[in-house]
């Protein structure tokens, strides 16, 4: 579904990403890891578009998308939900809602309110809440809002940056499950995070970066299983 | 001396609605593209110049002020795409300057092709002033009060109310959001250039009336459109209504009641003093809320 060939990123004159290639196929979950700074949330954004690649090649569902803003990425099917998570705090958690339908409000209007009642099933703790302003939630309502936001737009393929970072464990838990859900309805999803044990219980195949390319890539077990990358990469002595 | 007072209080508000509306167009703009509109000043007045030209092949009033508001705004958004828009991703600094470019380069238009002289355009309305408690107050003023009226429910309404108001408001807010979300930004800012053309333009053609009309007037106006929005702190919508009218009423009774010599001095004054004392607006009450 998304195939990543030779990437090459540089903030400023710092690269960010080297050579960097790999593939994500249609309704996995693909779980990132990787320390601080290895270039998890470059990639992300690289692939909506916030970032301009100076080498490679991004291909989605068989058409280049290299290069291109993110809101034209946006309307192939492709949804950030960012690491600030960038909701619009002084707005309503509907109007939130709403905008993140940005693209297709004009053909779709009609059915918005269904896909937003949808949503809310999906995070029933945003419900009753759709008139406050989206800046007076918690922390894990923003997530959940930020989250709700980014499939508004009836993504095929969903990349989150780090959902858990700042919550309760509690509430992590219940975004992985709904990740989990939301995969079974078919969307494919890539999940950056650095919470490493929440992650790899929810993901098909995990990719592990650092210093701006991938050094493991396998699926979830044969991970879990290797105690070398255990203790080198994923910070979890045995 | 009650009767006085009240005049100056009528020409006050008069040029109080004018500075406000300007200043409305440039808080408008700078909340949605981040760019201090220098040339302000010019679409006021190309607006008014054009009204007199139209008006002179003997249009209708009414059409004067639909035809130059449109022409107008056709403009603003052509100079956005001819100008703002290449230099997109430029720092607000250089943005500024363009501005400053723009608005030299339309006043020299306007001298090229109205020339040096002084115009007057004919009153909205038939019929002479309307006393009211001794005072004086042209019908004309109550057109301007409506313009302002009419501009704040607008600007209300859209961004309030509509999907594309709330679109541009969070750009504002949050524009890597509001990109991720598929909204273009530079779409926005040049929606914001035409909508502060035409917006220039009413304003123009609805002051014409009252204090004649100069290729030169706009450096004027925007400046006093730049204090009044200082005062309201330069984001805040209702700051920069309460600004403008403040600063009218202050110009006016300063003017009338010590010398008149004092009008353009007071705003210099009142720029001077925000801008060391109070950077973010004196209305610092309902300074979170922006447009």
């Amino acid at each position: 579904m998304l195939r990543i060939k030779n990437l090459g990123v540089y903030h400023g004159y710092v690269q960010a990403i080297r050579e960097l290639s790999l593939e994500v196929k249609e309704g996995e979950l693909l779980a990132v890891l990787g320390a601080n700074g290895a270039g998890k949330s470059t990639l992300l954004g690289t692939v909506a578009g916030l970032y301009k690649p100076t080498a490679g090649e991004i291909i989605f569902k068989g058409k280049p998308i290299t290069g291109q803003k993110p809101e034209q990425v946006v309307r192939q099917g492709i949804s950030l939900v960012p690491e600030k998570r960038e909701i619009f705090s002084a707005l309503s958690v509907l109007d939130n809602l709403m905008l993140g339908a940005f693209h297709r409000y004009r053909k779709n209007k009609p059915v918005l309110m269904n896909d937003i009642q949808e949503i809310l099933e999906l995070f029933p703790a945003l419900k009753g809440r759709e008139s406050d302003q989206a800046g007076s939630l918690s922390g894990g309502l923003q997530q959940m809002l930020a989250i709700g936001r980014g499939l508004m737009s009836r993504p095929a393929l969903l990349m989150l940056d780090e959902p858990s970072i700042g919550l309760a464990p509690l509430v992590v838990r219940e975004i992985m499950s709904i990740l989990v859900k939301l995969k079974k309805t078919g969307v494919t999803i890539i999940l950056v995070e650095q919470n490493t044990k929440s992650a790899l219980k929810v993901a098909d195949s995990v990719l592990v970066m650092e210093r701006g390319g991938i050094t493991h890539s396998g699926n979830s077990v044969d991970i879990i299983a290797d105690s070398s990358i255990q203790e080198a990469y994923l910070g979890r002595a045995r | 001396m009650g009767e006085q007072l009240l005049q100056l209080l009528f020409t006050g508000l008069t040029l109080g609605s004018i500075y406000s509306i300007i200043a409305l167009t440039l808080v408008t703009t700078f909340n949605v593209t981040g760019i201090l509109n220098l040339a302000q000043g010019e679409f006021v007045v190309i607006g008014a110049l054009l009204a007199v030209s139209l008006q002179g092949t003997g249009m209708p009033m009414i059409a004067v002020f639909i035809v130059s508001v449109i022409l107008v705004a056709i403009l603003g958004g052509l100079l956005e795409r001819l100008t703002i828009y290449r230099a997109r991703g430029a720092s607000n600094l250089s943005m500024l300057i363009i501005t400053i470019g723009l608005s030299i380069s339309l006043r020299g238009l306007a001298l090229l092709i109205w020339g040096t002289e002084t115009y007057s355009l004919p009153a909205f309305s038939e019929g002479g002033s309307i006393i009211v408690g001794g005072a004086a107050l042209n019908p004309q003023s109550i057109w301007i009060f409506a313009l302002v009226a009419v501009t704040l429910t607008g600007l209300y309404g859209f961004f309030g109310h509509t999907f594309w108001g709330k679109a541009v408001k969070a750009s504002v807010y949050n524009q890597t959001g509001a990109r991720l979300q598929g909204i273009n930004l530079n779409t926005i800012s040049f929606l914001a250039f035409v909508a502060a053309g035409g917006l220039g333009a009413a304003a123009g053609v609805s002051i014409g009336p009252i204090t004649m009309v100069t290729y030169d007037m706009g450096f004027m106006l925007g400046v006093k459109g730049f204090v009044a929005a200082a005062i309201g702190g330069l984001s805040n919508v209702g700051g920069a209504v309460i600004g403008g009218i403040l600063l009218g009423i202050l110009e006016s009774f300063s003017s009338g009641l010590i010398s008149s010599g004092l009008k353009d001095a007071i705003s210099m004054i009142i720029l001077l003093g925000v801008l060391l004392f109070r950077p973010e607006g004196i209305i610092g009450a309902i300074r979170e809320r922006k447009i």
